[in-house]
């Protein structure tokens, strides 16, 4: 890529100083907005920029704060620093060297949803980068762009971050939503929607990292230079988290569309010595398994075309298998992760992940699998399926019933 | 009289005023990773002043530690966090994590014998393209130890040993 819309500190150092973002256009598009245009103008931008969430879901940015009624106040915006996905460390690098594109982002939104307090939310385990947060927030309420009337334009913008503490689950945005309010961290029953009863029972956007840091390069180029990148239903960058039997895991900057070989085998580099590769989790652990073969390698990265693999693209956090993989292992290890990470409010997922994990524990010890443990195993995450009360328990299910529909040999009994 | 507001008022007051007047309950976490700054630990009573505080019962702020996994009601002042998870694995966290425990003469989820440390095996900390790595957590902090060799490894513990001896805390 020639030149990188979201890591940018890869081609500019210092990049996590105001100074130097600033010399290089940071804060360009906020001064723009704010003495430039209305929010319904930085709404209608983001709309037709096509940018989708970039924290699983992929659903339109500009549609979501549309969703929000001018007849409740306050409104509230809070960027979901939540990164737990196994895979997924994307929005950790923003975080770390970019932090100001990231919050330019999120004060673009709170401008255009009229929000005067906004929130981030960070995974506990993120300490160090709470921290510089913090600083960086203190710097911009220095320089005047964040407190009251900012360059003189009557508007008035407080963030406040919050730390987490060890809890996937409060990736889910209206789980989230509990932790901030000193709640445990489960999920609500929707409706009504954030939109509507978000925080505090007000109307609430809730936008990943990576979904705001694309902000301010959209407002500042246009929403037609957004859609000169990636394809026609899935405008824009995205970052790719590679990861798994590959031989250089790490982050890549692409436009959407891009293939799963050119990242594998291009960026990635392939395979390592002697290995072939298997099986492809394009979504983490909650992902559907792909069984490699030329046809997947050639597919776009897009959200339809994962999609019609009958599988998703989720965060993009591509695990790669190779032939050393035993599925069973693989399944014992993501089972055990849902599992661990199950909030516990519904049946389904409490219990289901917690037999499902019993299944495959005895699948994978020598001597320990009884006979039909698989046929139960596929019948207990059938059962699951579209009974859970967040997404949490269905991507649970996701990597088990596909591997055994994908590769029955290695489920067979012997 | 709270304890907790005495010995940290500026922090308690900042901690409070970050969120709406009507909305105290919402100081609950950052108010815990304060009262656990100091030992590693979160007291019955550190939970009763909590609760003062924020306008909470005791067992509501007690279920908030038990939920949430950064917050401890017991142990030692380091934990040593491996990630086992599917990205590390498959890139030998499993065998580092094995290997670490031997040399360092401890089972996984048991502490040292001088009550200094444990070490534990935990879920996804977004350092897959980093693997083998691990986190410690202790006196009030949180740091990160990437692309990690038992060797590398059993030094830090042996450092994080030495600092729990002295008694110092940064």
């Amino acid at each position: 890529m020639s030149e990188y819309v979201l890591l940018r500190h890869r081609q500019i150092p210092n990049l996590n100083r105001l100074e130097v973002y600033q010399a290089n256009g940071g804060f360009g598009a906020f001064r723009k907005v704010l003495t430039e245009m209305q929010p319904a103008d930085v709404l209608n931008e983001v709309k037709t920029s096509g940018l989708r969430g970039r924290g699983g879901a992929g659903f339109p940015t500009g549609m979501k704060w549309s969703f929000l009624p001018n007849t409740l106040w306050p409104h509230y915006v809070v960027a979901n620093g939540d990164e737990s996905e196994p895979g997924t460390f994307k929005d950790r690098e923003i975080l770390e060297n970019n932090p100001f594109q990231f919050l330019e982002g999120l004060m673009i939104a709170s401008y255009a949803v009229q929000a005067n307090l906004s929130f981030v939310y960070l995974r506990g385990e993120f300490w160090q980068i709470g921290k510089q947060l913090e600083r960086c927030i203190a710097t911009l309420e220095r320089a005047g762009l964040l407190g009251e009337n900012i360059l003189g334009t009557g508007y008035s913008l407080r963030l406040v971050v919050h730390m987490g503490a060890g809890a996937y689950i409060c990736g889910e945005e209206t789980a989230l939503l509990e932790s901030i309010e000193g709640k445990l961290g489960q999920p609500r029953l929707r409706p009504p929607f954030p939109a509507v009863a978000g925080l505090y029972n007000r109307p609430t956007v809730i936008n990943n990292v990576e979904t705001l840091t694309n902000l301010p390069p959209i407002l500042a180029n246009g929403a037609g230079w957004y859609r000169s990148l990636g394809t026609e239903k899935s405008p824009g960058v995205k970052i790719f988290s590679l990861s798994g039997c590959v031989r250089r895991p790490g982050n890549y900057e692409l436009p959407l569309g891009s293939t799963f070989r050119h990242l594998i085998e291009e960026l990635g580099g392939g395979a390592l010595e002697g290995r072939r590769l298997k099986a492809i989790m394009p979504a983490g652990a909650s992902s559907s398994l792909l069984r490699v073969d030329d046809r997947v390698l050639d597919t776009p990265m897009d959200y339809e075309s994962v999609a019609a693999l009958g599988s998703q693209l989720g965060s993009a956090s591509v695990i790669v298998l190779d032939d050393s993989v035993d599925l069973k292992w693989l399944l014992n290890k993501t089972v055990h992760f849902f599992k661990h990470e199950s909030c516990g409010k519904c049946t389904p997922c409490r219990e289901g992940t917690y037999w499902m994990s019993h299944l495959t524990e005895r699948l994978v010890l020598p001597g320990k699998a009884q006979a039909g443990d698989a046929e139960l195993l596929l019948a207990v995450a059938r059962q699951m399926q579209g009974k859970c009360l967040c997404a949490l328990g269905e991507f649970s299910t996701m990597a088990v019933t596909t591997a055994m529909q994908l590769f029955p040999e290695e489920f067979a009994e012997r | 009289m709270n304890a907790l507001l005495e010995r940290y008022p500026d922090e308690v007051k900042a901690i409070l005023a970050r969120y709406p007047q009507e909305q105290k309950r919402s100081a609950v976490m950052p108010l815990l990773y304060l009262a656990q700054r100091e030992r590693g630990v979160i007291t019955v009573k550190d939970m009763a002043e909590i609760g003062e505080l924020t306008g909470m019962e005791i067992t509501e702020v007690g279920s908030i530690v038990g939920f949430y996994t950064l917050y401890h009601d017991s142990g030692p002042r380091f934990r040593v966090q491996v990630c086992t998870d599917l990205p590390c694995a498959l890139r030998g966290a499993d065998e580092f994590l094995k290997r670490l425990c031997e040399n360092i003469g401890v089972r996984v989820g048991e502490p040292t014998a001088d009550g200094s440390l444990v070490i534990e095996e935990v879920t996804c900390l977004a350092g897959c393209h980093h693997a083998p790595m691990f986190q410690v957590q202790g006196d009030g902090e949180i740091t990160y130890h990437e692309d990690q060799t038992v060797e590398s490894a059993t030094e830090t513990i042996a450092e994080l040993r030495r600092r729990a001896a002295g008694g110092q805390h940064e």
